[in-house]
């Protein structure tokens, strides 16, 4: 039985290291990670079969963070599952930092894969999923994009590939959270419908709330069940959750808060 | 003249052959197969030949993410699909974490003849040997095209490697010949000058070599394959023996082979040099050696060069 309150405690935590790191490094993408945190938080912390004493463990499910300027969610995440001490998220983007602006898969212990040009990330856990296959191995692949990135032309090759492939062991999610960097994606490129979009592809498509734990679990235990097709689970979320200032806004995709704005969101995740 | 033989007849015949051998080999084709010459792997090897269409971005992304689990990754297509149009996924997927994926192109350079320009791949060495963590290689004949695909495999990290559409004649010795990973081949010793020759252009080199030496003109003629990390101890000792340089490739003049003896020589040892390749032009339609007449890279070219070397030097 999952304990859904101990999920968003651990949620929490992690929004709150998020806007540590990025204001101590100066810079950053708090907006997209607090976007994705419950789905990182529920995959790390419950859905994943990870031994973060092996982080090459060949069985082990992996990650792919395609929208790699999300970082910071990673990080957190993987600090919290002791991949590395927690404190070493302070170093964030730092010249002695092993901890990049965007995911280093040769730095980090635990990152899964390389990231941050923007639609390649997906291509890679098609990789990894048809590994898998040809293997004959049970680990599943998960990946999150971004809603902004999936304008990017790779995301539809990749969508093809893995439905011609029957990738069941590929989960993906679409962090829709409407915002992109210059504005609102409808305005910048409109990308809707997502769902529709996936499921015209051949996509196994579950659309849920990004931020409701309980839907979160239940659609992966859906996603579990799906027999020859790769599943994408669409997340409606909100830019920024968590603090309200930042809540639905471009403006803090990728800009770090200053040690006032860091007291003020911290204290609405006390 | 020798037979010729395609260099990616060759990579074809490796291919399959290293294939029975190391069962983490896997190929990447993009709907180009059977010009690639992948399709004999394809056919023996079936559950580890992927067809990804034509999605060469989504390709490159795909061998990156199976090089993580393991295999040892083909990506298979034409030079200018497997070079220009993928610089970025190559650079970021594969390049930058260093996964062990290798790009093998084919129908490289003006030699793909009556295609024309959008397929005649010119500035595909200049924009790998850019990249960090990549390898660039470039075999002079079928023989060769063999033992790189075999080195390419023992050795962990991404490779690009090129090959021709058309035939090669063939220069090497399959009895004799040994691979020197990242080292210069000089194949005729001389102490007028040196030509430095990749690719397709070896031949002409010998050919250039021997019609000069009927006139009494002595050129050494060295075989890079290996054009990044270019060899700069090799380059520059027989630069050191003869004095004077020539590059021929086909290529651009800008950032292949001329431009890597260049830099090796200008930091190190600079003699009077000439680069034959293409200058800084695209192609176009027609028959391969027509082409390499009409883009002045054929022997008669380099017999030019040398010739407006020698008198600087």
């Amino acid at each position: 039985m999952t304990d859904v309150k101990e999920l968003e405690k651990k949620a929490k935590e992690i929004r709150r290291s998020i806007l540590e790191m990025v204001a101590k490094a100066g810079s950053g993408h708090p907006g997209g990670s607090l976007s994705a945190t419950d789905i990182v938080t529920t995959l790390y912390f419950n859905e994943m079969n990870l031994d973060p004493k092996n982080p090459g463990w060949e069985d082990r499910d992996r990650f792919v963070l395609s929208k790699g300027h999300a970082a910071p969610v990673l990080y957190a995440a993987l600090a919290e599952k002791e991949y590395f001490p927690k404190d070493e998220l302070q170093t964030l983007r730092r010249l002695d930092s092993h901890l990049q602006g965007h995911p280093d898969m040769k730095k980090t212990s635990g990152v899964d894969m390389t990231t941050g040009s923007l639609g390649q990330g997906i291509s890679a856990a098609v990789g990894m999923a048809l590994a898998g296959k040809l293997d004959q191995k049970d680990y599943r692949v998960f990946t999150m994009l971004g809603d902004g990135e999936i304008e990017e032309g790779q995301v539809w090759e990749a969508a093809m590939s893995a439905v011609h492939y029957n990738l069941d062991n590929l989960i993906g999610f679409v962090d829709y959270n409407q915002v992109q960097l210059v504005g609102k994606t409808k305005d910048v490129m409109d990308v809707h419908p997502v769902v529709e979009k996936f499921e015209a592809f051949g996509w196994y498509v579950i659309e849920i709330d990004g931020h409701n734990i309980s839907e979160i679990l239940d659609a992966l235990e859906e996603a579990n069940k799906v027999e020859g097709q790769p599943i994408m689970i669409v997340a409606n979320t909100v830019k920024g959750k968590g603090v309200s200032f930042m809540e639905g806004t471009a403006a803090w995709h990728g800009k770090a808060p200053d040690a006032e704005q860091l007291k003020e969101a911290l204290g609405e995740l006390a | 003249m020798s037979e010729k033989i395609a260099t990616r007849d060759a990579y074809g015949e490796a291919l399959l052959e290293l294939g029975k051998e190391n069962e983490n080999i896997v190929v990447f084709d993009a709907d180009v197969g059977s010009s690639t010459r992948v399709k004999n792997f394809a056919a023996e090897f079936p559950e580890r030949f992927f067809q990804m269409g034509i999605a060469e971005q989504n390709m490159v992304g795909t061998a990156a993410g199976m090089a993580t689990a393991g295999k040892v990754p083909f990506v298979s297509t034409f030079a200018v699909f497997g070079s220009s149009r993928v610089a970025d996924q190559i650079r970021n997927s594969i390049a930058y974490p260093n996964l062990n994926v290798k790009i093998a192109v084919t129908h490289a350079g003006i030699t793909v003849g009556e295609d024309g320009a959008t397929h005649q791949a010119i500035e595909d060495i200049g924009i790998m040997r850019s990249i960090p963590n990549m390898t660039v290689i470039v075999p002079g004949d079928a023989v060769e095209a063999k033992a790189v695909v075999e080195a390419a495999v023992d050795y962990d990290g991404p490779v690009y490697m090129r090959f021709t559409r058309g035939g090669v004649p063939v220069v090497f010795d399959e009895e004799d010949y040994e691979f020197k990973w990242g080292k210069v081949m000089p194949i005729k010793e001389g102490s007028d000058l040196t030509i430095f020759a990749t690719g397709v252009m070896v031949g002409e080199a010998l050919d250039a070599a021997n019609r000069l030496a009927e006139e009494g003109i002595d050129v050494e003629v060295v075989n890079v394959h290996t054009i990044k990390p270019i060899d700069v101890e090799g380059v520059v000792a027989s630069a050191k023996k003869t004095g004077a340089v020539v590059t021929a490739e086909e290529h651009n003049i800008y950032g292949g082979l001329g431009s890597a003896v260049a830099e090796a020589l200008g930091e190190n040892y600079p003699v009077p040099m000439k680069r034959v390749g293409i200058k800084d032009t695209f192609g176009r339609s027609g028959g391969p050696e027509e082409l390499m007449d009409y883009f002045e890279i054929s022997a008669k070219h380099i017999i030019s060069a040398v010739k407006e070397v020698l008198d600087k030097k």
